[in-house]
């Protein structure tokens, strides 16, 4: 029987590095390999011995696209850890500010590095030949985002007014106002956007996935909940090592996630929006359904209309919050170290971002894990692509292998974050491919 | 140039100062504070490209110094006026962004929005690992480009193309 392989040496419109190799024999898919390659940075080991208020600006680091996501994660485990609860105006800041990187993110995602996919564009380059103002608006959405989080984290760049408590400095309401006219121009253009992508030609996929996500009682979720998935998981953030296992793989810097039960799972739009459907806003709701998603979305083809759906929420969300804000008496809560284990799970725009840290009794951190939403990703993006090439394998190579980027774009992965984690071997650090 | 064009001028240091010569960036930018010229706006920037038509928004001049990788000598110093001619995509593959230094630019090139002036320094770099350090080599083009580039801001030196 006739081998073919499918090979893609650089992973392009993705942040970080990686490849990818599919083995078929004859019809037959025999192996995929999702090979993140990027040099991991050992993130974890630079923690130790580092003072507990340093964790959100350190981490903050692991990825110039979803700092406020690190954190916010890193935030509100050694807040935990301390057993404080930050309530009142700066919890409404911290979602807020939330609102402004899943914005940014996504519109990036959505508009520069996805929908050329579906149209057939080499790049957004290429695209924006063709459609300037489409282009234009995805821009000038992802700038929105970045008002929000230079407003609130002093600079869009590795934000540094998030601090342990709260913020170094809360806005006054007079200083919200203009960001409010921003977005509610952005959040016409975040129903404009939802109505395009949903007319692009997305293919028929649909798998079988166990999505996990957080879920709240009340909100659609950014820095709180339970982690529950549509399988019967329904636990407190505490419990995620119990339920969790990371191991390592020959093929890719990054550990694989999985659930000790089950095995592979999924993370991001799709999960969260498939849990939390309830929790959107009416007007994302009906934009949803408008653009055919039901409440539950299992083709991660779709995840582009997700996104959307989700950067039309981000805004809704942002104004509703602006409109309710009044400044806090205090720009933060003292947090006072204490023996203990903090832990948090906080919904980055690819999913959840899980920290755990172990701080004594002065503040100094002992042990530090970090997953971030990429490597729990991982093996259902392998896991998708052993379904995409079967569909697909009638296609000359080329189509095939765009096909293949594109599943794998689905997901919008993070290698520079998947890739920042302490346990490594000689020989795995040496991978090259 | 006038002094109220010198309040609108940029200059941008791309790059990770961790991950070896690609650190070129924001050392460039660090000297020319160390000058303290109060006129000019600087950028220590980390690439994602869609972020960089925003920054330089407004801004009459931009100044833009990355690491390249085009095969030439390590430490070779490209200049290029991106007004006039498209910046090659390929050699700015330093960076780990999915839409980078080049690609913003370009993009920006078919939507009309590049700044009125802008100069791209590419340093040709050897090394990109994690925690590598800067090569010889691109540490002496570093203090280069800085001299360059205080003339050139200065109008005292005529464009030469690279």
């Amino acid at each position: 029987m006739s081998t073919r392989t499918i090979t893609v040496d650089t992973l392009a419109r993705v942040e970080g590095e990686g490849a990818l190799t599919v083995t078929l024999e004859g019809d037959t898919v025999i192996d995929v390999k999702l090979k993140l390659f990027e040099p991991p940075r050992f993130f974890e080991a630079l923690l130790r011995g580092r003072r507990f208020e340093e964790a959100p600006d350190i981490t903050s680091r692991i990825c110039g696209i979803c700092p406020i996501a690190y954190q916010m994660s890193a935030a509100h485990a050694m807040e935990n850890a301390c057993g404080v609860r930050v309530d009142g105006a700066l919890r409404v800041l911290r979602r807020l500010i939330y609102c402004g990187e899943w914005i940014e993110s996504h519109a990036l995602h959505v508009y520069m590095l996805h929908a050329p996919d579906f149209l057939g564009y080499e790049s957004a380059i290429h695209m924006a030949k063709d459609h300037p103002a489409i282009v234009e608006r995805g821009l000038q959405l992802k700038k929105v985002g970045n008002d929000v989080i230079v407003l609130l984290g002093g600079r869009s760049v590795h934000p540094v007014n998030v601090r342990l408590g709260g913020f170094y400095k809360a806005p006054t309401k007079l200083e919200l106002a203009p960001l409010a006219e921003k977005l509610r121009w952005a959040r016409d253009a975040a129903i404009e956007t939802v109505r395009w992508v949903a007319s692009l030609p997305i293919p028929e996929f649909e798998q079988d996935y166990e999505f996990v996500g957080l879920r709240h009682p009340d909100e659609y979720p950014f820095n709180e909940g339970r982690l529950v998935s549509d399988r019967g998981l329904d636990i407190a953030i505490s419990e995620y090592d119990a339920h969790f296992a990371e191991e390592q793989v020959a093929h890719s810097n990054a550990l694989h996630s999985t659930l000790r039960e089950r095995g592979a799972y999924a993370v991001g739009p799709l999960a969260r929006y498939s849990l939390n459907f309830d929790r959107l806003s009416p007007l994302a709701q009906e934009a949803a359904r408008a653009a055919g998603l039901g409440p539950v979305c299992r083709n991660p083809f779709q995840s582009i209309v997700v996104r959307s759906v989700e950067i039309l929420y981000a805004c809704d969300e942002a104004l509703r919050l602006i409109d309710g804000y009044e400044m806090p008496a205090r720009h933060a809560v003292e947090v006072r170290p204490r023996a203990a284990v903090g832990y948090a799970c906080t919904e980055a725009p690819r999913g959840i971002l899980y920290h755990r840290y172990q701080i004594d009794e002065h503040g100094t951190i002992l042990d530090a894990k970090i997953v971030p939403p990429t490597s729990q990703n991982q093996k259902t993006i392998e896991r998708d692509l052993a379904h995409v090439v079967p569909k697909y394998v009638s296609l000359p190579n080329e189509q095939l292998t765009w096909r293949c980027e594109q599943a794998i774009r689905n997901y919008d992965p993070c290698i520079s974050c998947a890739t920042h984690f302490l346990t490594l071997t000689i020989e795995q650090a040496s991978v090259r491919t | 140039m006038a002094s109220r064009d010198r309040a609108r001028t940029l200059v941008i240091g791309i790059g990770s100062p961790d991950r070896g010569d690609d650190g070129v960036g924001p050392l460039v930018i660090e000297l020319l504070r160390e000058r303290g010229d109060r006129d000019l706006a600087f950028l220590d920037h980390h690439g994602e490209g869609a972020a960089l038509i925003e920054a330089w928004d407004g801004s009459a001049a931009v100044f833009l110094v990355d690491a390249v990788r085009s095969g030439a000598a390590p430490g070779a110093i490209h200049r290029i006026d991106a007004c006039v001619r498209s910046v090659p995509v390929q050699i700015f593959h330093t960076s780990s962004h999915a839409f980078n230094v080049a690609e913003a630019i370009e993009l920006a090139r078919v939507l009309n929005r590049l700044p009125p002036r802008l100069i791209v320094y590419g340093v040709e770099g050897r090394r990109f690992d994690v925690g590598s350090g800067m090569s010889s080599e691109v540490a002496r083009a570093t203090d280069e480009v800085v001299e360059r580039l205080f003339k050139e801001v200065d109008g005292s030196v005529r464009e030469v193309s690279w």
